[in-house]
C-alpha cells in the first residue's frame, strides 16, 4: 500500500519559523507544478476563481506586491490595493479594525506588510480570512525565504544532481552551505533564510561586521548549524551559495559601519572576490540591489547570478502559497463546527 | 478487498483496450505522429504510457504520451476536500490539431474528466478528445462517456470503493473492491 499523500491545513503563512521541513517542500513542490503555468499561451489556472485577495501594504514596496497581484491573477483571483496613505488608517484606524472592515467586504486573503514584527500574526488572530506575510518589520519575509530556497534547490537540481540527500526521507539540502552576508541583525530576508535552510538541513553561516551580526544570532535556528564570520574572504571560498543582503539604510543608524565605502571593501561582493569561490557558486539578492555597494555590476549581472530567477520563481512560489493557504481556509470554514 | 482484475488480466485489459483503439475508424487513417496519449495523473499517467509501451511493441507504431495534472481545474476547491500537493502538467508536445486519447483509470462521477477537458483546452486545440478509462464505475454525476472501456462495472452494485493499484507507483498492479 502507498501512503497517505500530504495534505496542507494551514490557512495563514506567517512565518517559516513555524513550518515543518515536510510543508516547506510541500509549498516548493506546489511552485514546481505551477511555475509550468507561467510559460503557457493561456497564463492562467481557474483555481482561485472567485476568490478576492487585497494587499496591505503599510510599507513602500514594487516588486513584493507586483509578484503577488500577478500569482493571484494567474490563479483567477481578484485583487484589490489597499492603498494605506489614502485610506483611514491615517485618521488614526487601528490596524485590526482596517483589516475587519477589509474582511467585511468579503475577501479571501489579506496580504500584508507592516513595520511592526508580529502585525500579520495578531491580524490573523483577528480576522477569518487567511493572512500572508509580505514582510513584517525585521522579523520574517516568509515568501521571499521560500522564492530564495526554491532557486537553491532548482540550482542542486541542475548542478549536482547527486548533491541533494540520496534518500527522499533524508533532509533535502544536506551538505549545502549557504552564506548571507549583511545587515542580519535587521534582515527580514536572513530570518526566513535561516529558518528555512535550517530545517532543510544546509549549513548556514552570518557574515558582516560585527554591529550587523551580533554574535547571538546563532541563537535564530532552535535546531541546525548556523556559525558566524566577520570575514568574507574566508567563508566565500567554502559555500555553495550566497545570498547578498541589501544594505538597508531605511533601517541602519550611522554607528553601524564606518563609512559605505569600507562596508564595500569587506562586504562587496566583486569579480576579484568571486574568483576565489567554488566556480559554480549560486549568488542571490532579493532587491531592489545598490549597485557597486554589496554587489557590484559584473557579478550582479554574470554567470554566477540567479537574480532574475529569483524574481520569476517568486511568482511561483506567491501562486503556491495563496492556492495552499486559500484552499486550506476553504476546507476548515466547510467543515462543520 | 476482492479482486477485481489480477496483474494478467490487467494486461490483457490493456492489451484489448490498445486494440480498440487502433482499430477505431477515426483513428486509422492519422498518422501516428498526430495521436497523443495523455494520463490524467496519478495512475492515468500510468495506464497512459503502458498503452505507449504496448503498441510500441505489438506494432510498432510511437505513439507520444504525457500527463495532465487537474488540481487547478478541480471545483471542489471551497469544499471540505483536503488540499493536496500537485505534481504538474507533463505535456512534452503542442496539442494543437491533434487527435488526444485522454486516460484515466477509474470514471466515476465525471467530475475530473470535466476538470481535465478544462485543463486541456488551455494547452491548444486538438481535433479531436476520446476518453479511455480502465474501470467504468458508473455513477456519473456529470454528462461524459468514455469512448473506450476496460472493465464496465454495474453502478447499482454495493457501495464499495474502487482502488486501482499500478506499478511503479504501487508495489504491484491489481484492481480491487474495498
Amino acid at each position: 500500500m502507498t501512503a497517505a499523500p500530504f495534505t496542507w491545513t494551514r490557512p495563514h503563512l506567517l512565518d517559516l519559523e513555524s513550518l515543518s521541513a515536510q510543508e516547506i517542500v510541500a509549498v516548493l513542490d506546489t511552485a514546481s507544478a505551477l511555475k509550468e503555468v507561467s510559460t503557457r499561451s493561456i497564463k492562467k489556472v481557474p483555481a482561485l476563481r472567485g476568490k478576492v485577495m487585497v494587499n496591505l501594504f503599510f510599507e513602500d514596496s514594487t516588486r513584493t506586491k507586483t509578484s503577488f497581484s500577478l500569482a493571484a491573477q494567474r490563479m483567477s483571483a481578484d485583487i484589490v490595493d489597499f492603498s494605506v496613505s489614502t485610506s483611514s488608517v491615517s485618521k488614526g484606524e487601528t490596524l485590526r479594525d482596517t483589516a475587519r472592515n477589509i474582511e467585511a467586504m468579503g475577501v479571501d486573503v489579506i496580504v500584508i506588510r507592516h513595520r511592526s514584527s508580529g502585525a500579520p500574526h495578531l491580524l490573523s488572530q483577528s480576522v477569518q480570512c487567511s493572512v500572508i506575510n509580505a514582510g513584517d518589520g525585521s522579523h520574517e519575509h516568509p515568501t521571499q525565504g521560500l522564492l530564495d530556497l526554491f532557486t537553491m534547490r532548482e540550482h542542486l537540481r541542475s548542478h549536482k544532481p547527486g548533491a541533494t540527500s540520496p534518500t527522499p526521507e533524508g533532509p533535502p539540502f544536506a551538505g549545502l552551505h549557504v552564506a548571507i552576508v549583511g545587515d542580519i541583525a535587521n534582515s527580514r530576508v536572513a530570518r526566513s533564510n535561516i529558518h528555512g535552510l535550517t530545517k532543510l538541513g544546509a549549513k548556514v553561516t552570518l557574515v558582516g561586521p560585527s554591529t550587523l551580526v551580533p554574535n547571538d544570532m546563532k541563537r535564530l535556528a532552535a535546531q541546525g548549524e548556523v556559525e558566524i564570520s566577520h570575514d568574507l574572504d574566508a567563508v566565500l571560498p567554502r559555500v555553495d551559495v550566497v545570498n547578498m543582503l541589501r544594505v538597508q539604510f531605511e533601517r541602519l543608524t550611522s554607528a553601524a559601519f564606518p563609512s559605505v565605502r569600507e562596508y564595500s571593501r569587506f562586504f562587496g561582493l566583486t569579480a576579484a572576490r568571486l574568483a576565489a569561490a567554488k566556480p559554480d557558486l549560486l549568488v542571490l539578492h532579493p532587491g531592489p540591489m545598490n549597485r557597486g555597494l554589496e554587489i557590484t555590476t559584473e557579478v550582479a549581472d554574470g554567470a554566477n547570478s540567479a537574480i532574475l530567477h529569483q524574481v520569476e520563481n517568486g511568482l511561483a512560489i506567491r501562486m503556491a502559497v495563496l492556492y495552499l493557504c486559500v484552499g486550506a481556509n476553504s476546507v476548515r470554514q466547510a467543515q462543520p463546527v | 478487498m476482492q479482486t477485481l482484475l489480477n496483474a494478467a488480466q490487467i494486461e490483457a485489459t490493456l492489451a484489448a483496450l490498445a486494440q480498440r483503439l487502433l482499430d477505431d475508424p477515426s483513428l486509422k487513417s492519422v498518422p501516428a505522429h498526430d495521436i497523443v496519449l495523455v494520463g490524467i495523473r496519478s495512475r492515468g499517467e500510468l495506464i497512459a504510457q503502458r498503452l505507449a509501451a504496448l503498441i510500441r511493441k505489438t506494432r510498432n507504431i510511437t505513439l507520444s504520451s504525457g500527463a495532465l495534472d487537474i488540481t487547478m481545474y478541480r471545483d471542489d476547491l471551497s469544499g471540505p476536500r483536503a488540499i493536496t500537493i500537485p505534481q504538474g502538467t507533463d505535456l512534452p508536445f503542442s496539442l494543437d490539431d491533434k487527435f488526444v486519447i485522454l486516460t484515466d483509470d477509474v470514471l466515476e462521477t465525471g467530475r475530473s474528466v470535466r476538470a481535465a477537458l478544462d485543463a486541456l483546452i488551455d494547452f491548444g486545440r486538438p481535433r479531436l478528445i476520446r476518453l479511455l478509462t480502465l474501470i467504468d464505475r458508473g455513477r456519473r454525476e456529470y454528462p461524459i462517456a468514455a469512448d473506450y472501456v476496460g472493465l464496465p462495472m454495474d453502478a447499482a452494485g454495493p457501495d464499495r470503493k474502487v482502488i486501482v493499484h499500478l506499478t511503479p507507483t504501487d508495489a504491484e498492479d491489481g484492481v480491487y473492491l474495498e
